[in-house]
């Protein structure tokens, strides 16, 4: 058993350019982000999502898992959401529509 | 934690398999059919009745080869098969072929026994001698080397390859090298592994099967114009296919590939395996995976035991026939359905197990389902399936080298 610590974040590998989201997050609440940074979150976010971890260009892979798994569609800055609004996949392109939210 | 069980008493059946469950199978030979059914089982839903069926009218051989694996399951004790009287499945040679097997059935035709009630009346009566004699079924020890385990996610989210599905990898590691066959699938969310894939296999020759597998998958995403990611998954952080894949992929753990199976094969001896459910030939058949319930059958239908179940969002379901065991993946999602989850993978986020521990408390919940314990779906009276159209080919000699001497199983870290 490791001792308990509670993070907001986790990067999965040194060659990603995302962190992973670990716990919700508010609309507007400051988190440290990677060196030294204060990224202010402009959503609330569940764990699992996608946050920049520098800032990516345009047509860049975005990289998870050291792995690539799409493409940046536009500058996206440090620490903010990366989602199918700012990426897409270099795989098969698809259009997804918004949850059911109940 | 208790102590993990290494073998435990088990319903022996007469091909020599060995069943963790004593259930008797109420199956419809066709929708029309199926209300019948599910009043027949309904007194014993909680006490050992499972409908299953199919519910075309249109004769089709994946469906009567599926039938006639979940008939034959080591789980299953007894059959009744339930026909309207005019559609095209063969009950009656499903019938001799479950009798050749050496299990209690029994046919009712809905239309020769003067319809709905008088079905109702003679299937109920047929269950209740078939519990009588099932206090006296033959029992045996049975091992961790008979036992079969498939795994699946449903519901993912951004955790889901974070904590649940590489437990249930490292899980699988452990399983495999104690002589567990171990089956993953869903080939469908595997797009861009490939050749991780082809490198773990066995032979060559089953890695350019399993390569083409995925191959497979791809073309028929393509065709349906959507691939195997859901609106849900998007709101849980997941993005692109590629990113899906990763995390799912990671249930098959790190060790070597020893065959590829397609629904309704029997995995020659204890390994990993890769099941494909993708149907061969043009996209003829609608989505491969519909839902998550069709995929468990197809596990079942290679003989899976008990299946691992990984979820972020929040699955409920279970299944007919075999145990599913629930593992969450996302802390938050546990703290509001608990109820519904055997194991909570999302302590590895808030920093309190690992994921070893993980891996090991899934291990160890494996064996003692298997044992008898039940799983949360179980209790909660899950008994999900679902079955439709598909066609296969059959796999080739090279799908399947572990006929030969077994590789040694190796595990990369």
């Amino acid at each position: 058993m490791i001792e308990a610590k509670r993070i907001t974040y986790a990067r999965l590998s040194e060659r990603d350019n995302v962190v992973i989201l670990v716990r919700h997050v508010e609309q507007g609440e400051a988190i440290e982000g990677l060196d030294g940074q204060v990224w202010r979150m402009g959503q609330p976010l569940e764990p699992g999502n996608k946050l920049a971890a520098r800032a990516i260009a345009t047509d860049e892979p975005i990289v998870k898992y050291a792995c690539p798994i799409g493409i940046a569609t536009e500058p996206i800055a440090p620490g903010a959401h990366v989602h199918l609004h700012n990426m897409r996949s270099s795989y098969i392109a698809f259009e997804t529509g918004e949850a059911f939210r109940g | 934690m208790a102590e993990t069980l290494t073998e435990w008493p088990a319903f022996v059946r007469p091909d020599g398999r060995k069943g963790i469950r004593n259930i008797i199978a109420v199956a419809y030979m066709v929708e029309c059919a199926h209300h019948v059914a599910r009043q027949i089982a309904a007194p014993w839903s909680e006490r050992g009745t499972h409908v299953i069926g199919f519910p075309g009218c249109y004769p089709n051989e994946y469906a009567f080869q599926m039938l006639t694996s979940l008939c034959t399951h080591p789980n299953v004790g007894a059959v009744l098969l339930v026909s309207l009287g005019c559609e095209s499945m063969p009950s009656r040679e499903l019938e001799d072929l479950i009798a050749q097997s050496g299990r209690p059935v029994a046919t009712l035709v809905i239309q020769q026994q003067g319809g709905t009630r008088m079905t109702i009346d003679a299937g109920r009566k047929w269950i209740e001698e078939q519990l009588a004699a099932f206090a006296d079924a033959p029992r045996a020890t049975m091992s961790v080397q008979e036992l079969v385990v498939g795994t699946i996610c449903g519901g993912s989210d951004g955790t889901s390859g974070l904590t649940a599905n590489p437990a249930v990898g490292l899980a699988f590691d452990r399983l495999v090298a104690e002589g567990a066959t171990c089956i993953f699938e869903e080939t469908l969310e595997m797009l861009g592994c490939q050749d991780d894939i082809v490198r773990r296999a066995a032979t060559p020759a089953l890695g350019a099967e399993l390569g083409a597998s995925i191959e497979k998958a791809a073309s028929y995403s393509i065709a349906m114009g959507h691939p195997s990611i859901g609106a849900g998954n998007a709101a849980g952080g997941l993005t692109t296919i590629e990113e899906k894949s990763l995390g799912a992929y990671s249930k098959s753990g790190r060790g070597t590939i020893h065959g590829l199976l397609k629904p309704a094969n029997t995995p020659p001896q204890g390994g990993l395996y890769l099941l494909d459910i993708v149907p061969d030939g043009e996209a003829r058949w609608g989505f491969p995976n519909i839902n998550d319930s069709i995929e468990i059958a197809e596990l079942m239908s290679c003989g899976a035991h008990v299946v691992l179940f990984t979820t972020g969002r929040g699955s409920v379901v279970g299944s007919a026939i075999s145990p599913v065991i629930k593992i969450c993946s996302n802390p938050e999602t546990f703290a509001r359905m608990s109820d519904d989850m055997d194991v909570d993978a999302g302590r590895v986020l808030n920093g309190t197990a690992t994921l070893l521990e993980v891996g090991e408390e899934i291990r160890s919940l494996t064996l003692a389902v298997a044992g008898g314990r039940q799983t949360a779906s179980e209790q909660m009276g899950h008994q999900e399936f679902i079955l439709g159209y598909k066609s296969f080919e059959p796999v080739g000699p090279a799908c399947h080298p572990g006929l030969l001497p077994l590789a040694p199983h190796t595990t990369n870290t």
